[in-house]
């Protein structure tokens, strides 16, 4: 997108583009809520990255004197604070640890989900109309299997590996992405300035890329955060029934399911990871708030100049 | 103070922003009296329909604040009133009309349901309504109402819906009528009967008609006394023709100034030189709807050909094809010797450059998400061999001082400029792949008239520097007067006559050209009364 803009040399008041990096964080800084989501999600990535390699042999270390041991026991050492599980495990580092499964699976998943459906979306928006229905009949067979179905089917033939896990998931979710990247692509391409462009002798694929994918972006990673949260609880959905991540490989929907039948007596088994996923469901989707404004050249203003009293 | 029917004083309206606080009307007082028409006149940003949308409550607050003033009806004052009872007016005593006919009828009702909405929301019962609605129908003139009433939107014209919504605000009989920009997208010879239409009913019910309106043609046409506002504030009160022959006001005189159709025809290029552009026999059909009906003409280098038309005559698909966005039926278009129709696409890539166009609204022809660099850039990016990239930024800079804007400006986005700007960027991006030929589709309709006039002047000025040919479609033909070389007539996909600017204007031949002619408003109110009466006895002798 940014050209880099070299300094002016016609024009005295000409302003001197910023520097994207500082501009960004400033605009970041000023949307508060983005921010602190920023700061978790950034937390959490480096949890999945590093944590197994920290923290793997105490999160697996069963105490069974300490089974279902109670949060906010500060008496006993930092890695119980927030309770154990039935088997004694302390839950904070096994939540940190299960970051990297979770992350892995459902930040996989959306990304293959959201780049194949939006190309393909994009194809059968703007080219032909059998490629269109070639595309658009395929996105019809996937919806029309129930995603879970189709999942236990493909699993079962093939290992339940965590990159089948993300194959599968990524396979169910596509014609979410494709249905709407073609419609947005259908009312789009027709806008004035596709056409100005096209007179240009612009080619298919510039207009697609530079001019139709822009407008329909941020619609579509609205969408994909929000399938983030989908993605983590099918997957949880799917190792509870025993075809997803196996123990003792945990995930967050894994430690939900495995928390379910102690709810009435040990709540906290279930509510932490619970927690760390409307968390990070929730600070995406801040996230993706920020994102429309912050790309959107008519509302960043928004974020530029707010002034000291608002509103 | 006597009796008016409605009284507006001194009303400011503010809104706040986040970019500050925008005065939209600043102190404006004006009245209405039954049976009488006023118009309030201005440009886009001027805040002529702040004060109507005052009256019927429909300024958003916040973002708007009334900071002052006092809006009377029958001596009543409206903020006064508790919203129960300034919804009992709306629609019942006070009713309004929009300009987009379309966007204002809900498509999946029945019109027939959108008219007796309005009279059973106003406690008419049911059993009534029917009849009535069939009667007003009548009234304002759609055929066959009896079955038309169970019609949707979408199977009327855009006159004719027109009517409907008139309809529908005539059916409590209200006492005033705002009418807001109520004839702008429609057809000149539509307009005409839109106007008359309104006219009638006024005389018929006495209300007070409120006509919000850029046109001063309108003006001429229907109103006694005309309110001239400029950047929120009135600047001129008066009758019609006092305004219309002295106007006091600098910002009056400006504007009447700038009304094209006053001055000199071009004299016709000499047709010895070898055209730029040739069709013939160009022919496109959409299944079994011809658009376009073995349509030939000429344009030679340096001459403005001007397409007229109204709407469905074909004049943009006319544009469409020879730019190749739609694919000819038959019939060819050399441009210098070359068919564009038949062009392989590694050629029409090429004469890309030489073809450009300029279209009619230039807030969706550009891209809002690319700067002003990038989107007149983007011709040397699809172009390479133009202009090697370091010398990019030096041209741009040089195109935006061509069509009157600053080099600055090019890190900008198109909404951080004014419509007129914005048209002015269109136009330095078409010429960014120095074009011989320039097709205009509407490329001024959408802009205000003084800007109008400076976008014309500016394509007249770039044409004499550069040897530019234009081909420039538009319905409003005053406009084409002072801008054309040449004009074309059209009606239903055919050429219906062409010839000189002069003898277009002066001795058309066509009985649909002199139609056409005759519709158009000029902005002087007795030649307007004139040319009523002199249509109204066309009427009487075809009766």
């Amino acid at each position: 997108m940014a050209h880099m803009h070299d300094k002016d040399t016609d024009g005295l008041t000409a302003p001197t583009a910023p520097n994207p990096v500082v501009q960004t964080f400033l605009m970041l800084w000023r949307d508060k809520f983005a921010f602190v989501s920023v700061i978790f999600l950034l937390l959490v990535l480096f949890s999945a990255i590093f944590g197994p390699m920290l923290l793997e042999d105490l999160a697996t270390k069963q105490n069974l004197r300490g089974r279902n041991a109670p949060p906010f026991d500060f008496s006993r050492d930092w890695l119980y604070w927030l309770g154990a599980d039935a088997l004694g495990r302390p839950l904070l580092p096994r939540i940190i640890v299960a970051a990297q499964n979770t992350i892995f699976v459902a930040a996989g998943a959306v990304f293959f989900s959201l780049t194949i459906g939006t190309v393909l979306g994009l194809i059968a928006g703007y080219t032909s109309k059998m490629w269109s229905q070639i595309i658009m009949r395929l996105a019809d067979i996937i919806m029309s299997f129930p995603s879970l179905l189709l999942a236990v089917i493909v699993l079962f033939m093939l290992d339940s590996s965590v990159f089948n896990l993300v194959i599968v998931l990524a396979i169910t979710r596509i014609p979410v992405y494709l249905r709407t990247a073609r419609a947005e692509t259908l009312e789009v391409r027709e806008r004035m300035f596709v056409q100005a462009a096209r007179v240009m002798g612009a080619s298919g694929r510039r207009i697609v890329f530079r001019h139709i994918l822009p407008v329909v972006f941020p619609t579509l990673i609205t969408i994909a955060t929000l399938d983030f949260a989908f993605v983590m609880l099918a997957e949880s959905a799917l190792s509870f029934l025993g075809i997803g991540i196996q123990p003792p490989e945990i995930t967050w929907g894994l430690m939900v399911s495995q928390g379910r039948p102690y709810l009435t007596t040990a709540w906290w088994l279930s509510f932490w990871p619970g927690l760390a996923i409307i968390l990070t469901t929730l600070s995406l989707n801040l996230l993706s708030h920020w994102m429309r404004t912050a790309l959107d050249p008519a509302q960043r203003w928004r974020l530029e100049n707010v002034r000291k009293k608002n509103g | 103070m006597g009796d008016r029917l409605l009284e507006v004083r001194n009303l400011s309206v503010d809104f706040h922003t986040s970019q500050g606080t925008v005065h939209a009307v600043r102190d404006v007082s004006w009245h209405l009296d039954r049976g009488e028409t006023l118009a309030i006149l201005g440009e886009s940003g001027s805040g002529k329909s702040v004060s109507a949308s005052a009256i019927l409550n429909l300024i958003d607050m916040p973002p708007g604040e009334i900071t002052s003033g006092e809006i009377l009806f029958e001596n009543r004052n409206l903020f006064e009133m508790t919203a129960e009872d300034r919804r009992q007016l709306n629609g019942h005593r006070i009713a309004m009309i929009f300009q987009d006919p379309l966007s204002h009828l809900n498509p999946v009702y029945s019109v027939g349901f959108q008219i007796a909405e309005t009279m059973t929301a106003h406690g008419v019962s049911r059993a009534q309504t029917r009849a009535r609605t069939i009667e007003l129908l009548k009234r304002v003139g759609i055929p066959d109402a009896e079955t038309k009433v169970d019609a949707y939107p979408h199977q009327f014209s855009g006159g004719q819906r027109q009517r409907i919504m008139i309809a529908m605000a005539l059916a409590l009989k209200p006492d005033i009528l705002i009418a807001d920009e109520p004839t702008t997208a429609l057809d000149v010879t539509v307009q005409a009967q839109i106007l008359a239409l309104l006219e009638e009913l006024q005389q018929e019910t006495g209300m007070g008609l409120l006509l919000i309106t850029h046109d001063l043609g309108v003006v001429a046409e229907v109103a006694d006394r005309v309110v001239v506002m400029n950047s929120g504030q009135i600047v001129e009160t008066g009758t019609a023709r006092d305004v219309y022959h002295n106007p006091t006001h600098p910002y009056t005189k400006k504007l009447i100034a700038a009304i094209p159709g006053n001055g000199a025809m071009a004299t016709p290029l000499d047709t010895g030189i070898k055209p730029i552009l040739e069709i013939s026999g160009l022919t496109k059909h959409y299944a079994a709807f011809v658009a376009l009906d073995q349509v030939s003409l000429t344009v030679l280098p340096g001459e403005s050909v001007a397409i007229v038309g109204e709407s469905g005559s074909g004049k943009s698909t006319l544009a469409k094809t020879v730019l190749r966005l739609e694919e000819a039926t038959s019939g060819a278009a050399l441009f210098e010797g070359r068919d564009l129709v038949t062009m392989s696409p590694k050629e029409l890539f090429h004469t890309r450059r030489d073809i450009q166009m300029v279209f009619q609204d230039p807030t969706q022809s550009l891209n809002p998400r690319m700067t002003i660099f990038d989107i007149i850039a983007e011709a040397f990016v699809i172009h390479p061999e133009i202009l090697a990239k370091p010398h990019w930024k030096a041209r741009v800079s040089q195109l935006l001082e061509q069509v009157g804007l600053k080099p600055e400006h090019m890190y900008r986005y198109p909404h951080q400029f004014s419509g007129g700007q914005r048209q002015r960027i269109a136009i330095a991006r078409a010429l960014a792949l120095e074009p011989k030929l320039i097709v205009c589709d509407e490329a001024v309709s959408a802009l205000d008239v003084s800007i109008q006039a400076q976008v014309l002047a500016l394509l007249t000025g770039l044409q004499n520097e550069l040897g530019l040919s234009y081909l420039f479609i538009a319905h409003d033909l005053p406009l084409v007067r002072d801008f054309a070389h040449r004009v074309i007539v059209m009606k239903s996909g055919k050429i219906v006559e062409q010839g000189p600017v002069q003898q277009i204007f002066e001795a058309p031949r066509e009985a649909y050209t002199r139609n056409l002619i005759a519709a158009s408003l000029s902005p002087d109110p007795e030649i307007q009364a004139s040319r009523r009466m002199a249509r109204h006895d066309l009427q009487e002798a075809a009766s």
